[in-house]
């Protein structure tokens, strides 16, 4: 299955996002990567990293982000594994991650869930 | 110009000067961002200053190592545009275990592209490139004039200077600060102003 990588400013947040994923999709493998080292705000290189480690499988990994320095760090962590198969996701960051996680539960490859999210994760809600 | 040696005092400087604007960078970050430059940056550094290779590492060894302790630690969104320009400098130093002008005016071209690849931006969006891009361009037009170090260092720490004071004017549309738009007309961009510090350091020493 495609892990799923969720990177946040906020701890918190990141917890949150893969709890309700999680809730779709209890199979899925999805890794949390929220706030810095000591808990407070902001984007942790090492945090995604280790996350990416914890849910790699040949499948590749997507890794899902909020906004400004964590788009950043991600890329940065990504250019560190050039031997690996990952992407980042461009989308809504709990849209999309309830997507990714249900598609990689259901079977889907990288490249599916990809084009899924750029289909469905910014669908309108009212 | 520069050895490794003088490479690792103008860093440890680098990190003094930033812990000494950390109160100023964090109040220009008030208004238009989330309050937290100066702190990043001053975590960014003080951790640099503890991870920094000895002196027997070349110059491109040294950049390279500042770029990733930045990254890892500074937290916000200068973490990964100083770490990417730190480390793309450290790539075009490669090896080297002397720095002279045109070697630095190199480095500092891969810095700014690194981040503008990095962070989208180009000039006159209210971010650090408004204080690269004139400072870059002032140290070729010095260089080009056959001016020593230390005036090549000084018309680009001007124009730096002169470059984060013009922020003021401007509206943001990259980072934290487009959130605010026309509001944060007015204030001078942190980033900007960090980078100043930064090259003002290294103008310092020279």
């Amino acid at each position: 299955m495609v892990g799923i990588v969720i990177v946040s400013h906020s701890e918190t947040l990141a917890r949150g996002v893969v709890e309700l994923a999680s809730m779709m999709a209890a199979d899925a493998p999805l890794a949390a990567a929220g706030g810095l080292e000591d808990g407070s705000l902001g984007t942790s290189f090492e945090r995604i990293r280790d996350a990416v480690g914890r849910v790699y499988s040949d499948d590749g990994v997507l890794v899902l982000m909020d906004m400004g320095s964590a788009v950043m760090t991600a890329e940065m962590v990504l250019e560190s594994m050039p031997d690996r198969k990952l992407a980042m996701a461009d989308c809504p960051l709990v849209e999309g991650a309830v997507i990714a996680a249900t598609s990689s539960s259901g079977g889907c490859t990288m490249e599916e869930i990809q084009s899924q999210l750029a289909e469905d994760a910014f669908a309108h809600k009212l | 110009m520069a050895d490794s040696q003088k490479v690792l005092e103008i860093i440890r400087a680098m990190g003094e000067r930033i812990e000494r604007e950390k109160d100023y960078l964090t109040e220009l970050d008030q208004p238009i961002g989330d309050s937290d430059h100066g702190i990043n940056m001053a975590r960014g550094f003080a951790a640099v200053e503890q991870k920094l290779p000895s002196p027997e590492a070349d110059i491109g060894a040294i950049l390279k190592s500042v770029g990733m302790t930045l990254v890892s630690t500074v937290g916000g969104a200068s973490g990964p545009l100083y770490g990417t320009a730190f480390m793309k400098a450290g790539m075009a130093c490669a090896g080297k275990q002397e720095l002279d002008v045109a070697g630095f005016l190199d480095a500092m071209d891969a810095a700014v592209a690194g981040v503008q690849t990095r962070g989208h931006a180009a000039v006159g969006e209210a971010t650090m490139i408004d204080a690269m891009v004139p400072a870059q361009q002032a140290m070729r037009a010095a260089a080009s004039g056959g001016l020593s170090a230390h005036e090549v260092l000084a018309a680009g720490a001007a124009a730096a200077r002169a470059g984060a004071e013009h922020t003021k004017e401007l509206v943001a549309t990259k980072g934290r600060a487009s959130y605010v738009g026309e509001r944060g007309i007015g204030h001078q961009d942190p980033g900007a102003t960090s980078f100043t510090d930064l090259l003002e350091t290294v103008a310092a020493a020279f």
